[in-house]
């Protein structure tokens, strides 16, 4: 990097992206979860060197989770997500800043963001550099006795966030270009959830097992590295594949391959199909079951953190259009994605199908698994 | 020994040389026409990108390292 700083950069200048308008709609469904609502999302670029971005995105979240359904009643939550960023071109040096707002009702989270990259080598090569830092104010609901919701004045706690990434864009063949990031994530504070909790066998209890809140480290650092390449096939189509390896503190290990395909047809329509893998290892002190109540200092019964295998196929449509009573809008675009998600969990059992009475005792009910629906549909507008 | 030695300082002395000379680019801005096709950007829809990423954060123990270095091949 010092030598290439040093070489100094070509004197032409780079591109920001055009002024642009998405507003979507999202819906998932799935694992007695549903979760819909908005996103605005709004480009604009002021001269030639300035842009900012704003983003408005909301969460309707209506939950009767297994994990809800065992511990807690089901409940409706609202997250709302605001962020605004701006660029600033610089000959071939783009600098990136920007903040991001998360609040709901028992969370509060911010974040700040800078990054900075540089086109290079007859614009072939795009290095970036990014740090975050968030700060989360978690809190707790409790349910009154009127069956309301309110903040529990007793629980407050916090966590801070880092974040360090570098990337690199390459130009490889006159029809193939590859990408590849690595990022780095720290967080020290209050990482696990109010409310879920962990089961240990208990031979007092009906059916087997009793109930104690999970408790996690308050430190997690985690390592991502991954790699794509976009290859542009002879007819007019795109293949592209990415596989990224994840490894933390916490013992988990990921892998995640995706294959995607792009397939315009005539002039206005884009198909767009993929296939994604991901399989994990659980977390050093996860377990389904635990032995006995304080079995450890860490416990974790959440599936985020057990093994699993998650596959989606997902498919899309894109249809560009010109309404002609508007001469600022260069081009239009609505757009309809469906991705089919399913999760195999190999040590994460249904504990609502317990029944000891009929030879289903703590620790032998069927493996859990998740299936989930998701759909977008977003309207997109060039200006 | 001393040769060899000679031989691979004058190699990194020629790199470094190398280095910091104008390096031709090997796909020329004219040859770009693929990679400048909407359909070959790591993220056409960011909107739809950022909501999907969100979702597997949510569902998956794994994070981060899922977004492109950005801009990448200046063929706007």
């Amino acid at each position: 990097m010092a030598l290439i700083a040093a070489c100094g950069a070509p004197a032409y200048a780079g591109v920001l992206a055009d002024d642009r308008a998405d507003v979507l709609y999202h819906r998932y469904e799935g694992g007695g979860v549903t979760i819909d609502g908005p996103s605005i999302l709004v480009r604009k670029k002021f001269g030639e060197r300035f842009a900012a971005t704003a983003n408005y995105y909301v969460d309707m979240v209506s939950s009767a989770s297994i994990d809800v359904e065992l511990t807690a009643s089901p409940y409706e939550e609202e997250r709302t997500q605001r962020s605004l960023g701006f660029e600033f071109l610089n000959g071939k040096v783009t600098y990136s800043a920007g903040f991001i707002n998360s609040e709901e009702s028992d969370f509060k989270s911010n974040t700040a963001y800078f990054s900075i990259s540089q086109d290079m080598f007859g614009d072939l090569t795009t290095i970036s550099l990014t740090y975050k830092r968030g700060w989360d104010d978690v809190f707790r609901n409790v349910r009154q006795a009127d069956g309301s919701l309110t903040r529990d004045p007793g629980f407050a706690e916090s966590a801070d966030r880092r974040g360090y990434s570098v990337g690199l864009t390459q130009v490889l063949t006159r029809s193939l270009i590859m990408a590849v990031q690595y990022e780095v994530l720290t967080d020290e504070g209050f990482l696990n959830s109010p409310y879920r909790s962990v089961r240990y066998i208990d031979p007092e209890s009906a059916s087997g097992y009793s109930f104690e809140p999970e408790v996690y480290p308050h430190t997690r650092t985690s390592n991502a590295a991954s790699v794509r390449m976009k290859y542009f096939l002879p007819y007019r189509a795109a293949l592209e594949g990415q596989y990224r390896f994840f490894t933390d503190t916490w013992g988990i290990d990921a892998h995640t391959a995706e294959v995607a395909y792009t397939h315009p047809v005539g002039e206005r329509w884009i198909f767009d199909g993929k296939l994604r893998y991901y399989r994990q290892n659980a977390a050093d002190f996860y377990r389904d079951l635990f032995p006995r109540r304080g079995f450890a200092n860490f416990l974790a019964r959440d599936k985020e953190l057990a093994t699993f295998t998650s596959y989606t196929v997902g498919v899309g449509a894109s249809y560009e259009f010109r309404v002609s009573r508007l001469p600022w809008v260069q081009k239009s675009t609505v757009n309809l994605r469906y991705d089919y998600l399913l999760i195999d969990y190999d040590d994460f059992r249904d504990a609502r199908l317990t029944d000891p009475a009929n030879g289903v005792p703590a620790g032998s009910e069927p493996l859990y698994e998740l299936d989930a629906n998701v759909i977008q549909l977003f309207l997109s507008v060039w200006f | 020994m001393r040769t060899s030695r000679v031989r691979i300082a004058m190699s990194l002395l020629a790199l470094g040389v190398a280095a910091c000379g104008p390096i031709e680019p090997w796909v020329k801005p004219y040859e770009r026409e693929n990679l400048a096709d909407p359909i070959m950007a790591f993220d056409r829809n960011p909107v739809s990108t950022a909501y999907l990423d969100h979702v597997y954060e949510a569902r998956e123990g794994a994070r981060g390292a899922v977004g492109s270095a950005g801009g990448g091949c200046g063929c706007n």
